[in-house]
């Protein structure tokens, strides 16, 4: 049997389009201390270290060494994770089976990115395969615009409804501290005048390219409840990954296979029959306003062809029924190696009760995902109660 | 510090060519493309799926993929775009021109679909579910690029 695994700290960098007062392993020594202050632990209470990175965006190819005394490597376990969209959760993922397998009791899982340092747009192309999608490919960009028309076609969503997304994720913003963009005045109007990238994707519908670092800390059962007074457990965790190329998932955005399989695989494990009711919050990886809105569909929010429905009647505003992304979301702040672990940090925020102003009140279940490679999906259910 | 110290910044140019070897499955595709101006898939055994890029296994049945059929040059849009962002093409360094369309495109006795550029730009004129006719190029050389983009059928 697994052991009983919660996080209990987490540490942020402020987010920010350029970090040019902090180097990579200063920026990655920011997260990592504010987590053990947040734990009043040392690095010598952590057993093991996992690190999350997208080396080709900054061409900082070996992280584990080049910033090894800021994550805090120095003759401890550790591994690195490149996983594209993924990574945050899948160091976090990866952290809690080191934990609930028994062999380390106190596991440290950080993500990092310093995107104003390289070339996300040519990166990102280099995720296509070398022969059958990069010479046609058309970056991050154009990707999830074909996909978005897709979507847009199935489910009959308006370019208004996604606008409604990028207000709602930049308003929350303004209540987070460590968030990227905030823009406290931005109306649905604003979005659609932005400047057109590639139909239906404007400037507005797109996440920012960001700095910035994330550290969460897992125990195990005795040292959470003995160092945390309200810790996160996991309750699930589930990974599912799409085929090899771009085109082979037939309905794109309108049907997000691994997100259906992943997000089925967590409800079972977390005994959650209506996600909508269950959830008290849900921190998901929506790289797109328009990806959001899918999201919600897919992950049983709501019936299919109702997201557009669902933005409309305010269901996941941060008063709604199921509030989604208070954080401010990856439409708010994406640096993309902590991107995923940002949705776990925040959605154990939201279970501590230490979310500040964006705290959704008395939230017990939450929801984080990771999404990216090529349509990968993680998962992640925490909770008040034990599992 | 002062603001001049904070902002010290190292630069770091990289000019790098890589190789790829296209694989069995992608020597005959390309073999057929250039020499034919014909394009291939291949098909399952179990559930019968048309895989383009062919590939030495279906990932759903975990089943050896042997068949080939021919597939296209027609075939259908399942989304688009018309690229406005200018971005750098990793083929050539440079930066592509835009706008340009873009689309995925299931030919015609494919399951899946593939990427490739489309021959408009007036996102009034593209719909999801067009039919659309792959234009190869006269001096065919072996890549996905021997299809110089695919062009919009009347309807």
């Amino acid at each position: 049997m697994p052991r009983r695994v919660a996080i209990i700290a987490t540490g942020q960098t402020k987010h920010a389009a350029r970090r040019l007062d902090v180097n990579i392993a200063e920026l990655i020594t920011e997260a990592v201390t504010r987590a053990l202050q947040d734990a009043d632990l040392t690095m010598r209470d952590i057993d093991a270290v996992l690190l999350g990175n997208m080396e080709p965006f900054e061409g900082f190819l070996f992280p584990e060494l080049w910033a090894v005394e800021g994550w805090g490597g120095y003759m401890k376990p550790s591994v690195k994770f490149n996983t594209g969209g993924t990574v945050g959760t899948t160091t976090a993922i990866a952290a809690y089976y080191y934990v609930a397998s028994g062999i380390y009791d106190t596991v440290m899982a950080i993500g990092f990115q310093k995107q104003s340092e390289g070339h996300t747009q040519t990166a990102i192309t280099t995720v296509g395969d070398p022969i059958w999608e990069r010479s046609v490919m058309a970056g991050a960009i154009g990707n999830f615009a074909v996909m978005a028309t897709t979507y847009m076609h199935e489910s009959g969503v308006t370019e208004e409804q996604a606008a409604k997304v990028a207000v709602k994720a930049r308003r929350n913003a303004c209540l987070n501290e460590y968030a990227h963009l905030q823009m406290p005045d931005i109306t649905v109007e604003e979005v659609l005048r932005s400047e057109m990238l590639a139909y239906p994707v404007k400037r507005l519908d797109m996440c920012p390219q960001s700095d910035g670092a994330v550290a969460v800390i897992f125990a195990e059962e005795s040292k959470a409840q003995k160092l945390c007074p309200r810790p996160a457990w996991i309750k699930a965790v589930a990974t599912a990954h799409e085929q090899q190329y771009m085109g082979d998932s037939p309905k794109r955005l309108a049907e997000m296979r691994s997100l259906i399989a992943a997000s089925r695989r967590a409800y079972q494990a977390a005994g959650i029959t209506n996600p909508r009711k269950e959830l008290d919050v849900a921190e998901i990886y929506e790289v797109a306003s328009f990806a959001e809105l899918a999201m919600y569909e897919n992950l049983g929010f709501c019936e299919r062809g109702e997201g557009g429905k669902l933005i409309d009647a305010g269901v996941t505003e941060l008063t709604g029924e199921l509030p989604v992304n208070p954080s401010g979301g990856v439409l708010s702040t994406n640096p993309i190696g902590a991107t995923a672990l940002i949705r776990v940090a925040e959605a154990a925020l939201q279970i501590m009760g230490k979310a500040g102003r964006r705290q959704v009140e008395g939230a017990r279940t939450a929801l984080a995902t990771g999404y990216g490679g090529n349509a990968w999906t993680d998962i992640l259910i925490l909770s008040r109660e034990k599992p | 510090m002062s603001r001049e110290e904070t902002t010290l910044r190292v630069p770091f140019l990289l000019d790098m060519e890589y190789r790829y070897a296209v694989g069995q499955y992608g020597r005959r595709f390309f073999t057929e493309l250039r020499d034919h101006a014909r394009l291939m898939g291949a098909r399952c055994p179990e559930c019968e799926r048309v895989y383009v890029p062919p590939r030495p296994v279906c990932g759903i049945c975990y089943r050896e993929l042997h068949e080939w059929v021919e597939v296209g040059p027609e075939g259908t849009i399942v989304g688009w775009t018309v690229v406005r962002l200018p971005f750098i093409d990793p083929m050539t360094g440079e930066q592509r021109p835009v706008p340009y369309g873009f689309a995925i495109i299931r030919l015609d006795g494919a399951s899946t679909s593939l990427y490739h550029f489309l021959d408009e730009t007036d996102e009034r004129k593209i719909r999801v579910g067009q039919r659309v006719r792959a234009v190869f190029r006269e001096k065919r050389e072996g890549s996905l690029r021997d299809i110089l983009h695919f062009r919009l059928l009347e309807e």
